[in-house]
C-alpha cells in the first residue's frame, strides 16, 4: 500500500454502495458480516445472501455475470473469506467478465469468530495479491468520497475491478433470514429467472 | 460415437452450456470437446468448490452448467454442496472421473475414492455410475432433466469400465 487508506465502516459503505445501484445490479454478499450489512442496507430483489460456503461469493457472482452479461454484478467479500479462495481471483482475471466488480472488506480479523487476526492483518496485501493474479484494475479505496467516485466510474466503464477497503472491527448490523431456498428463489425472481412467477401474483 | 461425444451431446440436448472444470486425464476428451465447440462456455477453475460456486451462480442467472472433476476433487466440495447447493435447491450437475478403483496405483486416490459415495449418500444426492456406452445417453439425459425439474443436484461417476481409466495408471501397474 503506497498510502494508508482511512479505516472506514462496512455498514456505512454498504449503504453508500446500494444507493449507487440504479440498474438492478446483482449483489452477492459473502457469509457473515458482508451479507448482514447488505441486508441491513435495505433488501433488494437482486441481493443474494450467502449462509454458508465460505469463500464462494466471487465464484457465485462470476457465474451470475457470465449468465447475464448485460447486468452489473457485485461481489462483497471479507478478507478471511477471500483468503480462503485466492485462486478465484486468477480465474476472474483470466476469464475477464467486464460486468463483475469485487469489493473486499478488509478488517484484518475474523471478526465473527472472535477477532482472530487474518493474514491481511499481518503482512498480506490483498490488492497486491489481486494484481499478481492478473486483476490489474485493483485498488485500495482511500476514503468514503473516493469509494463513491470509484464506484460511479466502474459502473460506467466496466471491469473486472477489485476494490479493497480497510474497515473497522464493528460487527454486522443486521441478521439475514436463514432460509437458503427462499433467498435463492427471491434472488432468481429479482434476476428474472424464477419459474414460480404465477405463484407470486 | 465415443463415450465423450455422447456425453457432450446429452449436455447440449439439455442446454447445459457453462462447463467449470478442474483438469483430469480421463476428462481430457470432454474438456477438449467443450473448448473446441463454441456452444459451450468452458471455465478452468482453480478448485472444485470454486467450480460449484460458478455453476450455482450461473444457474441463478438462468444458464445451466456442469462441474467436471476427479474423485479427489469431489472430496473438496462437501461444504459447498451441504451449505450452498443442496439447501438452496440448486440443481448442480456434476461429472466425476472415478479414480481409486480397478487398477489404481496411488494409495491416496484409493482412500479418497472411498469417501465419495458415502458423502453423496449422506447429502441425499442422486448419483449414477456410468459403466457402458449403450445406457449412458439415456441415464445422463433423463437424470439431468430430473435434477432440473426437482431442483436437486446429480452426480455422474465415470467408471473405468466406460472410460478405460487413467492411462498413466496402466504403465505404473505394469512395473
Amino acid at each position: 500500500m503506497s498510502q494508508h487508506p482511512k479505516i472506514m465502516n462496512r455498514a456505512d459503505l454498504t449503504k453508500r454502495l446500494v444507493a449507487k445501484l440504479k440498474r438492478d445490479e446483482a449483489v452477492v454478499a459473502g457469509i457473515g458480516n458482508a451479507n448482514f450489512d447488505l441486508y441491513a442496507a435495505g433488501h433488494r430483489p437482486q441481493n443474494f445472501y450467502m449462509l454458508g460456503s465460505m469463500g464462494l461469493a466471487c465464484p457465485i457472482a462470476m457465474g451470475v455475470a457470465l449468465a447475464q452479461p448485460e447486468r452489473g454484478v457485485i461481489a462483497l467479500e471479507g478478507d478471511g473469506s477471500i483468503l480462503m479462495s485466492l485462486g478465484c481471483l486468477s480465474t476472474i482475471a483470466n476469464v475477464g467478465p467486464r460486468n463483475l466488480t469485487v469489493v473486499i472488506w478488509d478488517n484484518g480479523i475474523y471478526q465473527i469468530t472472535g477477532k482472530q487476526r487474518t493474514a491481511t492483518g499481518g503482512v498480506t496485501d490483498i490488492v497486491a495479491v489481486a494484481r499478481g493474479a492478473g486483476l490489474t484494475n485493483s485498488h485500495w479505496v482511500q476514503d468514503e468520497a473516493r469509494f463513491e467516485k470509484m464506484f460511479d466510474r466502474l459502473l460506467d466503464e466496466g471491469g473486472p475491478v477489485l476494490l479493497a477497503v480497510k474497515i473497522d472491527d464493528k460487527p454486522g448490523v443486521g441478521q439475514t433470514p436463514r432460509d437458503p431456498a427462499l433467498i435463492r428463489n427471491r434472488f432468481m425472481k429479482g434476476l428474472g429467472t424464477s419459474r414460480g412467477g404465477e405463484l407470486d401474483a | 460415437m465415443a463415450w465423450s461425444d455422447a456425453f457432450l451431446k446429452a449436455l447440449k440436448d439439455n442446454d447445459v452450456r457453462l462447463v467449470a472444470y478442474v483438469p483430469d486425464n480421463v476428462l481430457t476428451p470432454l474438456i477438449a470437446g467443450v473448448t473446441s465447440d463454441n456452444y459451450f462456455m468452458p471455465v478452468c477453475a482453480t478448485r472444485e468448490d470454486e467450480a460449484i460456486g460458478l455453476v450455482a451462480g450461473a444457474w441463478m442467472g438462468g444458464m445451466k452448467g456442469i462441474v467436471m472433476m476427479q474423485t479427489s476433487g469431489f472430496a473438496l466440495i462437501a461444504n459447498a454442496l451441504a451449505s450452498l447447493t443442496v439447501p438452496s435447491q440448486i440443481p448442480t450437475i456434476m461429472v466425476i472421473s472415478e479414480r481409486g478403483t480397478m487398477g489404481e496405483f496411488n494409495i491416496g486416490q484409493q482412500l479418497v475414492a472411498r469417501t465419495m459415495r458415502p458423502v453423496l449418500d449422506a447429502l441425499g444426492i442422486a448419483h449414477h455410475t456410468l459403466t457402458e456406452e449403450s445406457t449412458m445417453p439415456f441415464i445422463v439425459d433423463r437424470s439431468i432433466k430430473q435434477a432440473v425439474t426437482t431442483q436437486a443436484p446429480v452426480a455422474f461417476i465415470l467408471s473405468p469400465l466406460l472410460t478405460g481409466g487413467n492411462p498413466a495408471g496402466h504403465a505404473k501397474l505394469k512395473s
